[in-house]
């Protein structure tokens, strides 16, 4: 890669071993890796690959015991800019109602800006900011626990993004929603990621949501197993199956094919390009 | 959603009295409160009833949510009653029942301290009937400040309530499912005695504890993700600013009180 | 053992200021060894229904006949009608309490009064149903284990109650691919081998397809639809309109359909899709154009 500017990289891991008090083996083991200016990246893996305590180093929830973990430039380890780091790198988190500490929607979304000392005319200029850009402007007085999951999720997203982060980090925060709820939090992180340029990590084991990032990382135990485009990852089936993970189900029809003789393009991955491969191959006979 | 409680009883509205500083309504409460310790007759409850009706009237809050409010204390109020009427004694006998000796002084307390309670309950109803429990915590902490100079841990108190009131519907939704999985095992929460009762809890109460420590857990995660660090430097979204709204209030309550001491002076 | 649902209504805090009802005259029948996959939005009724088929919820009217039996009864016996229709809920693994997963097993069984022999029986009998082996597992605590293993538990939990009738409310909710992918299999070799009566509730379009035999769609509280998956799958176009996904498999037909291809209908498993592809492009007979 050569060298990169600082500032290309909105996070940076060289290295990074972490492991949990009283475990035998790491939980994060000599993992590199790095999230770029506006790019939208998935963490895949199975429960207990490590994927979700890499989540937590990224964010100075916790400290590498090896190697460094920079976010925007800034390292975790330096106990000085701990703030400054969880104010770049938000996270929301899996559980839509364990995240939520206020009794009203906007005094939630204020919250991150409360601790941070903001003045209260600014605080409101951008919470009622960042509740439009999450379409949650007509909830902002409602109580939290009226709201469906997806909505939730939002409020915690719009937390985060009133404290105008450079990368928003999703800890399988779409694992306890319903498809409809999903699909609000996806479309939510992907207009974020396009309109205001603003990097995203999802961790998750769902393909579908994986198959949309630019750049996808596997991990197992602990360690990157692969990376790539969406298209590399998910066309190496039986190596995706064996680190316990599922590939989306045309990619998965696409293998079938393929043993069956039939030279379908193995990085199939939507309905529409499944349509394709179909037309063209038949259209030879 | 009935008995929602991070509403409390809250009667949502836009009346001068909702519009008030929370602090002040507070405080004010507290000063009408004391007044009714001073009232020495029935008339100075009568005053306490007039004032309490400008008050509801002010808010828009229909009076039969105030009576609603002591409902649930009857039996204390009725138990008040019974006891100063069967236990104090006195010169003019009304009535004698058994070992009981009924007094005209009797009944004039029992009738005196039962109305005290109920103008107690009463008026710290229009207290939570006209402020959220958001904003009364948010007074609370405000109130409490000057003392965090001695230690007294007025942001953490108004933290946890804000945490309790925001966490007790997702508790309470929790404590029906789980019942309902145990039910569907075959556990029974209705019959046996006590002790048996008791012990049927155990499979309701263990997940809950597991649960809300899971919760409690998650939750601090996700408050040190959001950069908490405490009370100190800590700014709110909402300020907390006296008003003439205020101060008029204050002037009204000056005055109820002025009356019940002169009511006392007169007629106690 | 028929389970015979009739005209059931339900209504939420009847006569407060939030009444909302729930459900709206749903009637149907469920016989021995079907494999129902019920579908609907979060919201839908579904939970509602389901909370109805063991009676933990009393019907505001209608009735709900278990093996003959109406559970509005009052003198009907609750914990028979409850073994005889388990439920797992949602998160079923919140509900676990005891010491270890042996005893957490027993608690169903326990219940019901049987003996000590019995009970063990039975216990061994559920966690071999689950594939969770008795010698390595059942003496640990509970929360020493696995999301999937834990969920596990709680369905052995159900399963030692030996329903004939089993409802699952989205029994895969929240678990990794490899967990989910046990949880079915484990689901469809209980249909299989025990015989034992499912009802699945799902979210997973995909999953529904690949198990059930009956599938019924609920909205706002009606049953809208209620036939085999090939009925069902075939209106896509009104699943839509409810906000409901369709299989990618049926996804694929359809659009195969429009580009000329004769592809029939009630195609919606993978298994056929591959089939039907591996033709067309083999012999190239199929397309019309």
């Amino acid at each position: 890669m050569g060298e990169q500017r600082m500032d290309e990289n909105r996070i940076q891991a060289k290295n990074v071993t972490f492991r949990y008090p009283e475990e035998e083996r790491n939980a994060v083991d000599q993992v590199s890796m790095r999230v770029k200016r506006g790019e939208f990246l998935a963490i895949l893996g199975h429960n207990g690959s490590g994927k979700s305590t890499l989540a937590k180093l990224f964010n100075a929830l916790y400290v590498p015991d090896a190697g460094t973990v920079l976010v925007c430039g800034m390292d975790t380890a330096d106990d000085e800019l701990v703030f400054d780091i969880r104010q770049n790198a938000g996270m929301v988190f899996q559980n839509p109602d364990n995240q939520i500490v206020a009794t009203i929607v906007e005094e939630d979304v204020a919250f991150g800006l409360e601790n941070n000392g903001v003045p209260p005319a600014e605080i409101r200029t951008r919470i009622d900011e960042a509740l439009r850009i999450v379409n949650m402007s007509e909830f902002a007085l409602k109580a939290p626990h009226m709201l469906s999951g997806g909505q939730k999720q939002r409020v915690a997203i719009a937390g985060i993004l009133a404290m105008k982060p450079k990368v928003i980090i999703l800890d399988e925060a779409t694992a306890m929603l319903d498809p409809s709820g999903r699909e609000e939090v996806m479309n939510t992180v992907h207009r974020l990621n396009r309109e205001e340029g603003i990097s995203i990590v999802i961790i998750t084991h769902y393909m579908s949501e994986a198959a949309t990032a630019d750049y996808l990382v596997v991990m197992d135990n602990g360690k990157i197993h692969m990376t790539g485009t969406p298209r590399e990852v998910f066309a190496d089936v039986e190596n995706v199956r064996k680190l316990g993970l599922d590939v989306p189900p045309m990619t998965s029809l696409a293998h079938d094919l393929r043993q069956a003789g039939i030279d379908v393009r193995p990085d199939v991955l939507t309905v529409e390009e499944m349509v394709e491969e179909v037309c063209r191959l038949s259209s030879k006979n | 959603m009935l008995n929602d409680i991070t509403l409390g009883q809250y009667f949502p509205g836009n009346s001068p009295i909702h519009r008030m500083d929370p602090r002040a309504k507070l405080l004010l409460t507290v000063v009408y409160i004391v007044a009714l310790f001073l009232v020495k007759s029935f008339v100075g409850y009568a005053l306490s009833l007039a004032f309490l009706y400008l008050v509801v009237r002010l808010a828009k809050i229909p009076f039969k949510y105030l009576i609603k409010g002591v409902k649930p204390l009857r039996f204390i109020i009725l138990f008040t009653f019974l006891l100063n009427l069967f236990f104090l004694t006195g010169e003019k006998v009304l009535l004698v029942l058994g070992p009981f000796r009924l007094t005209q002084e009797a009944l004039f307390n029992a009738l005196y301290f039962s109305l005290r309670l109920v103008f107690l309950v009463m008026g710290s109803s229009v207290l939570t009937l006209t402020t959220s429990p958001v904003q009364l915590t948010d007074a609370l902490e405000r109130i409490l400040h000057p003392l965090q100079r001695f230690h007294f841990p007025a942001h953490e108190l108004a933290m946890m309530m804000t945490i309790a009131l925001r966490f007790i519907p997702t508790l309470l939704d929790e404590t029906d499912k789980i019942q309902k999985a145990q039910m569907a095992r075959g556990a029974d929460f209705e019959s046996g005695n006590l002790i048996q009762r008791a012990k049927a809890m155990i499979p309701l109460l263990v997940p809950l504890f597991v649960s809300s420590f899971r919760r409690a857990n998650d939750l601090a995660m996700a408050m040190e993700a959001r950069c908490y660090r405490g009370g100190d430097h800590r700014t709110r979204l909402r300020e907390l600013r006296y008003t003439r709204l205020d101060g008029m209030a204050a002037l009204a309550v000056c005055g109820f009180v002025a009356l019940i001491v002169l009511e006392g002076h007169f007629f106690g | 053992m028929p389970l015979v649902v009739e005209k059931l209504n339900h209504t939420y805090m009847k006569g407060g200021p939030y009444e909302t009802q729930a459900l709206y005259d749903i009637s149907f029948t469920i016989h021995d060894g079907e494999f129902v996959g019920l579908i609907g939005h979060t919201g839908s009724g579904k939970s509602t229904l389901v909370q109805h088929l063991n009676g933990l919820l009393q019907p505001t009217s209608g009735r709900v006949l278990v093996d003959g039996t109406d559970l509005s009864d009052k003198n009907a016996d609750r914990k028979q009608i409850r073994c005889k229709v388990g439920l797992v809920f949602q998160y079923a693994e919140n509900q676990l309490f005891e010491e270890t997963v042996e005893k957490d097993i027993a608690f169903g069984p326990k219940n019901l009064g049987l003996n000590a022999e019995e009970i063990d029986r039975r216990v061994r009998e559920a966690m071999r149903q689950v594939s969770l082996d008795y010698d390595r597992i059942a003496k640990k605590s509970v929360f020493e284990l696995s999301g999937g293993q834990m969920r596990r538990v709680a369905i052995a939990g159900v399963l030692a109650m030996k329903p004939s009738v089993l409802v699952l409310d989205e029994p895969c909710a929240g678990l990794d691919p490899h967990g989910r992918e046990e949880i079915l299999k484990l689901i469809r070799r209980l249909h299989r081998e025990s015989g034992t009566t499912i009802v699945m509730v799902s979210h997973s379009m995909d999953d529904v397809a690949q198990l059930a035999e009956r599938v019924m769609v609920m909205h706002r509280g009606h049953m809208v639809m209620d036939g085999t998956p090939e009925e069902i799958f075939t209106r896509g176009e009104e699943l839509r309109q409810m906000g409901l996904d369709v299989p990618q498999v049926v996804q694929l037909c359809e659009q195969l359909r429009m580009r000329g291809f004769d592809i029939p209908e009630r195609i919606y498993r993978m298994e056929d899709i591959r089939e039907l592809i591996t033709q067309i492009c083999k012999k190239g007979g199929y397309h019309a154009q």
